[in-house]
């Protein structure tokens, strides 16, 4: 396909040394992401290659231990609060953000998307900060809000690539049939951009799930999270419980993104 | 057709515009001291180019923009504050604008449904609806399988379904193709006469307007520049403008050399004289745009009647019922002319043009833009 019926010989090496460096690169993208997977069913508890043996038994006390159960019930608890929280904000602010006549929507919009370009360090200092004034330090409260912040810009991403295709005729049509403005977002504006909700939600909840540093900052261990449970793990005692773990949380995002995926292309 | 005039200038207007100004951009306006009433159970359609203020009108009227300046009054109410969910309007859109995530019969039931019409009651007004637009048997489809005339009544349907004290059409039929339009044409106009509907009706086709409407108010620029009957707006024109978008013109400019005897004499250039009928108020020695339409010119066997000149047939069009000549008159300009098909006209040859005073307007010629005058003839 890249090469011409009539390539030269110097066409053939260029193309060759394109796909090279494409494959290199992909390799150190996606090949750490999997090295855990065999890790996490080797019998032993050693991190190297070749595995020992086939066992469960890393899933076993990942799935059975209270500390391991405790953290994962945690980021679930946080990952749906938060993703509840952003997924309703950022859909409002797409909407908003959506009509002609908001005034300096670009100026919004920046502040909106801030905390994908400010540093997680900064914004995890900074929620402390602001948090540990507020009470709700090392509350799950403060750790779903300061969650919730990162989350809200995918879902004002997602939501408003989908309202570019959302027919503002269609919302006028429901006000004149007498809907309310309330009622005519939720019998038709909501349900035709319900992919771009979903897939919004989708990214804030992987999002949260995954995430460390803020949690480190805003959790105490009565909020310990299953990132943070991987990360003392692995500084406290080498266990291939983590890759185990590890394995899970990365099936579970796959599976996430892929639906999120799914939806955007089905609109 | 003469009540229609009576209701226009009626007190029992529906729908009422005082004095209303819109400006988007709060430096131009576009629409301009607009006073128009919309009496009761009449077909009013807004006629005029593209961005003339037609739709800006309608989505004042539907609550979608607010006037700039002045008032709006529905059943004599000012509704300035009125939102459009509370305004019982109908609207029939351009592109449909059909729920695409609800079935047809969904789509005629959302009006009623959000009224919180009981269940029962909403099944049979979406049957009778349907039923109305001849589309029964589709209730259970999506609006994405059905044609675009078929979508077109669906919308009209909904718009129809909870009894709207007024209708608005903006362009309803602008997607559709010729015949199917004509066919739309005639069901809107039956069912406003069925249903004695109060339609407001928005289209930039001529034609159309003529045909469908009791009265249509001519757009020019964000004003109403005449607002009257078909046949009012096809006789008496007041303006150029509306002489020349309303059917079709001759429409050339002269100079008032005369007034007497309630017609004016006009000298067109290359010293033409021409006697024309004045549509406004005229001053000797004032620039004037005098109209003659094709169909009121005829071919004279002999010199020396009332505006007959010399011309020279350039081209020919045969249609069937008739046939239309360009002809080149002796200032160069092309004049255009409808006559018989048996008329016997050759390529190139001299004959004689005449047309009564009767049926020529002298307009005073305040204002000439968008008015496509007649032009010399080059020969190619
Ligand atoms: N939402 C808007 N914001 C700014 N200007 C607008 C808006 N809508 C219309 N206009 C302007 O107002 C003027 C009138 O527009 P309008 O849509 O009422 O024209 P129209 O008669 O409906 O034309 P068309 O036949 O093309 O639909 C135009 O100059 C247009 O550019
Ligand atoms: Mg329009």
């Amino acid at each position: 396909m890249l090469l011409s019926p009539y390539a030269t010989l110097l066409d053939r090496v260029r193309v060759f040394a394109l796909l090279a460096f494409c494959g290199v690169v992909l390799a150190f993208l996606v090949l750490p992401i999997f090295v855990p997977v065999p890790l996490s069913v080797n019998a032993e508890a050693f991190f190297t290659f070749p595995l020992a043996g086939f066992s469960w038994r890393w899933y076993d006390e990942v799935l059975n231990s209270t500390q391991w159960r405790e953290a994962i019930w945690h980021s679930l608890v946080i990952a749906i609060g938060a993703t509840l929280l952003s997924t309703t904000l950022g859909t409002l602010a797409a909407v908003g953000l959506n009509s002609p006549r908001l005034p300096a929507r670009r100026a919004i919009l920046a502040i909106l998307m801030a905390p994908l370009v400010v540093p997680v360090v900064i914004t995890a200092v900074g929620a402390y900060l602001f948090y540990a004034r507020l009470g709700l330090a090392s509350t799950f409260t403060g750790i779903i809000l300061a969650h919730a912040g990162v989350g809200s810009p995918f879902v004002v991403v997602t939501v408003s690539a989908s309202l570019t295709h959302f027919d503002d005729a269609l919302f006028r049509a429901a006000l004149i049939c007498g809907a309310r403005p309330l009622t005519a977002f939720r019998r038709v504006m909501l349900p035709l951009i319900l992919p771009g909700v979903l897939s919004g939600a989708a990214f804030a909840f992987v999002g949260s799930f995954d995430e460390l540093v803020i949690s480190m900052f805003l959790a105490s261990a009565q909020q310990r999270t299953l990132p943070m449970q991987m990360y003392v793990g692995l500084r406290e005692h080498l266990s291939p419980a983590i890759t185990a773990a590890a394995t899970l949380m990365m099936s579970l995002s796959i599976v996430l993104l892929i639906v999120a995926d799914r939806l955007r292309s089905r609109r | 057709m003469n009540d229609a005039q009576g209701k226009g200038a009626g007190g029992d207007a529906l729908a009422r515009f005082v004095g209303v100004d819109k400006s988007y951009d709060g430096q131009t306006l576009a629409v301009r001291g607009l006073t128009l009433d919309v009496a009761k159970g009449e077909f009013l359609t807004l006629l005029g180019p593209s961005g003339s203020g037609k739709t800006t009108t309608l989505n004042m009227l539907a609550g979608f923009e607010r006037p700039t300046r002045g008032t709006i009054l529905l059943a004599g109410r000012p509704v300035d504050r009125l939102p459009p969910y509370q305004r019982n309007i109908g609207m029939v859109f351009q592109n449909y604008a059909l729920f695409p995530h609800m079935t047809v019969a969904d789509n005629v039931a959302f009006p009623l449904s959000v009224r919180g019409v009981a269940k029962g009651e909403i099944a049979q007004r979406v049957k009778r609806a349907l039923a109305t637009v001849q589309l029964e048997a589709f209730a259970g489809r999506r609006p994405t399988q059905l044609s675009g005339g078929q979508q077109q009544r669906i919308a009209l349907a909904r718009a129809l379904v909870f009894e709207p004290s007024l209708v608005l059409m903006d362009e309803p039929l602008g997607a559709l193709d010729k015949k199917l339009r004509e066919q739309m044409q005639i069901e809107i106009k039956l069912l406003h006469e069925r249903l004695g509907l109060t339609v407001v009706y928005v289209t930039h086709d001529q034609s159309e307007a003529l045909t469908m409407s009791d009265r249509v108010a001519i757009f020019h620029d964000g004003e109403v520049e005449q607002l009257g009957q078909p046949d009012e707006l096809y006789d008496r024109p007041r303006t150029p403008f509306v002489a020349g978008f309303i059917g079709e013109n001759n429409l050339m400019v002269g100079t008032v050399a005369s007034l007497a005897g309630g017609l004016a004499r006009v000298m067109l250039a290359g010293g033409i004289e021409v006697m024309a009928t004045p549509a406004g108020a005229l001053a000797p020695g004032a620039q004037t745009v005098i109209a003659v339409r094709p169909e009121a010119i005829h071919i004279a066997a002999s010199a020396g009647g009332e505006n007959t000149m010399p011309a020279i047939v350039r081209s020919r069009i045969y249609l069937g019922d008739h046939q239309r000549l360009l002809t080149e008159i002796s200032n160069r300009l092309v004049i255009r002319v409808k006559v018989p098909a048996a008329t016997h006209a050759a390529q190139d040859a001299p004959i004689l043009l005449s047309w009564p005073a009767a049926d020529c307007l002298a307009f005073p010629s305040a204002g000439l833009a968008d008015v496509t005058l007649n032009e010399e003839w080059t020969r190619s």
